[in-house]
C-alpha cells in the first residue's frame, strides 16, 4: 500500500531522484552550500586536501564572515583572509563583515521551497521555514558538497509538531519552541526532522517561522520544516524572489514517527535556564534571577519584528542601572530597516547599545563576553556552559519581549507584568 | 579494527562548547594549540591524563550544539582511539566518522572511569576488560563504516571518486 510522503521525504526524493522513505540513505543534489568564519578555513583546507579543485556551483556557494565580525584579533583577521582569498580564487560568494548572519541572509537572498541546503553551521536548519531541507554539517562534509555539489544523507523520520489556537498576548514563537524543546528534550529529535503544522503555523509570519526552524537543532533535529504557502510567497516577493516560489507540502497520508500537539492558547512566556535548552521554566518562576546583560539578536531572534518588539517595550523608559542591553540586527537589511523605522534610536535612547549586524555575543568570541558569575538573558538559541566566552557564567534564553522587559527591571520579567 | 585503552568518563550533554570552548575560537586555524584545551571545561586534567589509544566515554547526547568539526579533530589529536556514548548529536557523529574517529553507541553505564576496554568496531562490541562485561554496540550504517574504514571522508572520497554507500 502506497503511503504519502513527509516534507523531508518529498524534498529528498526529488533531490536524489529516488523514491526516498525514512531510513533510506541517499545522495542528494545540493542547491546552496554555506560556511562561516569559524568553520570556513577548515572547509578551505579540506577542499584543498580533496585535490579536485572544483567548486560545483560558485554562484550558490557562500562564505559568511559573521561570527567574529569585524575581527577582534589578528588570528581571526588572518582566518578571514583565507576565506576572502578562496572566494576570489574560485568565484564562490563572499558575504563580508557588514552583511550579517548567514542564516538570515540565506533566507533573504537564496532559499527557495524544495531546496537542499547544507551548511557548516548548526543553525543552517533556519531555512526549513521556507520548505527547504536545510541542515548543518561539519567542514569536511561541506568541503565535499562545495566540490561535488552533492552529499549523502539519511532520510530522517519526522516528528509532527501540530499547533492550533491563537497565541496569547505577550507569547511569541520563541516561547512556543522553547516549550516544545522542554517537552521533547534536547535530544528528543536527534537524527529526525520536525515538521510544524496546524492553524497557528499557517497564520504565523515568516519572521516567527524562522525562529521555530532555527531552534530545531536544539531538540537535536536535522531539519525543522514548514510547508510552502501564501506567507512563503509573500516573503520571497518581499525579497524580490517571487519566481523562486513553488508549492510543496507533505502528503495528507504521510507517515509520522510521532505527533506533538500544542494548544497555543495554553502557552505562557518561558525561559530556558542554564545550562541546557530543555531546562525550560516559566518566566514568572524565575523572577528573582537578576541579570547583568540582556541581548537581543542572532539568527533566532534578530529580525526586524524582534527589534520592533524590543523597541516598543523600552520606548520612553530607561534600562535598569547595572544592566548592559545589547542589540544586534541579524543582517544589513534588518539594520537599515530598523534604523529607518526609528527602532534603533528608540532603543539607544532607552540605554541600549546597538551593535553591528552579525552573530554578536552569541558565539563567545567578542561583543559581550560575560564576567565570572554574571548572568545574561538572551534571545539566542543556546545556553551551554561557556557559550558566552566564560564557563563560570550563566545564560538564560527567552523571547525579545521577555529580554527587553527584563532589561528595564534588572531581573527576569514576564513581559505581561509591565502592562499591569 | 580492535582498539584497546582506558576509559575517561564524562556525563550527559557534553556540548561542543565544552569540547572546544568559544573563547579559543581564534585557535581554530592552529589545531595543535587548540587541542591543548580539549574538554577543558568538563575535565581540566583530561589532556594531561590521556594516553594514546584511550577512550572518551560519555553519557547521552555527546557533542550537541555547534557544527564545529574541530571538536572531533581535537579529540583525535588528544590521542583518543574512539568515543563511546549512549547517544551522539548527529553533526558530531558525522564529524567523528569523517575524521576517522570511531563513534560507538553503547550502554556506557557499564563502564567506569579508568576501566580497560577492548573495542571491536566492525563487530560492534565493547569488552570491559576490568569487569569482564561484554557490551553490545549499535552497528554503524554501512555508508559510515565505509568512510571510517577508509580513514575519513577526504580519503573515502578520493579512493571511491565519490561516495560508496553499499
Amino acid at each position: 500500500m502506497a503511503t504519502g510522503k513527509t516534507l523531508a521525504e518529498k524534498i529528498l526524493s526529488a533531490a536524489s531522484g529516488t523514491d526516498a522513505v525514512a531510513g533510506d540513505i541517499v545522495i542528494a543534489a545540493v542547491d546552496v552550500v554555506l560556511a562561516q568564519d569559524g568553520t570556513g578555513p577548515l572547509v578551505v583546507s579540506q577542499w584543498e586536501k580533496l585535490g579536485v579543485g572544483t567548486v560545483a556551483r560558485p554562484e550558490r556557494t557562500i562564505f559568511f564572515l559573521d561570527h567574529a565580525a569585524p575581527s577582534p584579533r589578528r588570528e581571526l583577521s588572518n582566518a578571514h583572509m583565507i576565506i576572502r582569498d578562496f572566494a576570489a580564487k574560485t568565484g564562490a560568494q563572499l558575504s563580508d563583515v557588514a552583511q550579517g548572519i548567514s542564516h538570515q541572509r540565506v533566507a533573504e537572498d537564496y532559499t527557495e521551497p524544495g531546496f537542499v541546503i547544507v551548511g557548516a553551521d548548526s543553525h543552517t536548519c533556519t531555512s526549513g521555514a521556507l520548505a527547504a531541507f536545510a541542515t548543518g554539517m561539519g567542514s569536511t562534509d561541506i568541503a565535499v558538497a562545495v566540490t561535488a555539489g552533492k552529499i549523502w544523507l539519511r532520510v530522517p523520520e519526522t516528528i509532527k509538531i501540530e499547533v492550533n489556537g491563537a497565541m496569547p498576548d505577550g507569547v511569541f514563537a520563541k516561547d512556543l519552541m522553547l516549550t516544545v524543546i522542554g517537552r521533547i528534550g534536547a535530544d528528543g529529535a536527534t537524527y529526525k526532522a520536525l515538521e510544524f503544522t496546524g492553524e497557528t503555523i499557517e497564520q504565523m509570519p515568516m519572521t516567527d517561522r524562522l525562529t521555530l526552524s532555527s531552534l530545531a537543532v536544539e531538540a537535536g533535529a536535522k531539519a525543522g520544516l514548514i510547508a510552502a504557502d501564501a506567507e512563503t510567497k509573500r516573503w520571497l516577493t518581499e525579497h524580490d524572489r517571487a519566481a523562486g516560489y513553488r508549492d510543496i507540502a507533505a502528503d495528507p497520508d504521510a507517515a509520522y514517527e510521532s505527533v506533538v500537539t500544542i494548544n497555543a492558547a495554553d502557552l505562557v512566556p518561558v525561559v530556558a535556564a542554564p545550562h541546557t535548552v530543555d531546562n525550560v521554566k516559566t518566566a514568572a518562576a524565575l523572577a528573582d534571577v537578576k541579570i547583568d546583560q540582556a541581548f537581543v539578536g542572532t539568527c533566532t531572534n534578530g529580525r526586524l519584528e524582534d527589534i520592533r518588539i524590543a523597541a516598543a517595550t523600552v520606548a520612553g523608559k530607561t534600562v535598569a542601572p547595572g544592566v548592559r542591553f545589547l542589540v544586534a540586527p541579524a543582517s544589513r537589511g534588518v539594520y537599515i530597516a530598523a534604523a529607518k523605522a526609528g527602532y534603533l534610536a528608540t532603543l539607544a535612547e532607552a540605554g541600549a547599545m546597538i551593535m553591528n549586524p552579525g552573530c554578536g555575543a552569541c558565539v563567545g568570541v567578542h561583543e559581550g563576553i560575560l564576567g565570572d558569575n554574571e548572568v545574561c538573558l538572551s534571545t539566542q538559541n543556546r545556553n551551554f556552559k561557556g557559550r558566552l566566552g566564560n564557563p563560570d557564567a550563566f545564560i538564560y534564553l527567552a523571547s525579545p519581549a521577555t529580554v527587553a522587559a527584563s532589561a528595564l527591571t534588572g531581573h527576569i520579567t514576564d513581559p505581561r507584568d509591565l502592562r499591569k | 579494527m580492535i582498539l584497546k585503552g582506558k576509559a575517561h568518563k564524562f556525563g550527559d550533554d557534553i556540548s561542543t562548547d565544552l569540547i572546544t570552548p568559544g573563547r579559543y575560537f581564534h585557535l581554530r586555524t592552529n589545531l595543535p594549540e587548540l587541542a591543548k584545551h580539549t574538554l577543558e571545561d568538563a575535565d581540566p586534567d583530561f589532556v594531561k591524563n590521556m594516553r594514546p589509544g584511550d577512550f572518551v566515554v560519555a553519557g547521552g547526547n555527546f557533542g550537541l550544539g555547534s557544527s564545529r568539526e574541530h571538536a572531533a579533530i581535537v579529540i583525535k589529536l588528544s590521542g583518543a582511539g574512539a568515543v563511546l556514548a549512549k547517544s551522539f548529536a548527529r553533526i558530531f557523529f558525522r564529524n567523528a566518522i569523517n575524521q576517522g574517529v570511531p563513534a560507538i553507541i553503547c550502554d556506557t553505564d557499564l563502564i567506569a572511569a579508568g576501566d580497560e576496554l577492548e573495542v571491536d568496531v566492525e563487530k560492534g562490541e565493547v569488552k570491559n576488560v576490568t569487569t569482564g562485561v561484554v557490551i553490545p554496540a549499535k552497528p554503524l550504517p554501512r555508508a559510515m563504516l565505509n568512510i571510517l574504514q577508509d580513514g575519513g571522508l577526504v580519503e573515502h572520497f578520493q579512493k571511491n571518486k565519490g561516495f560508496r554507500l553499499d
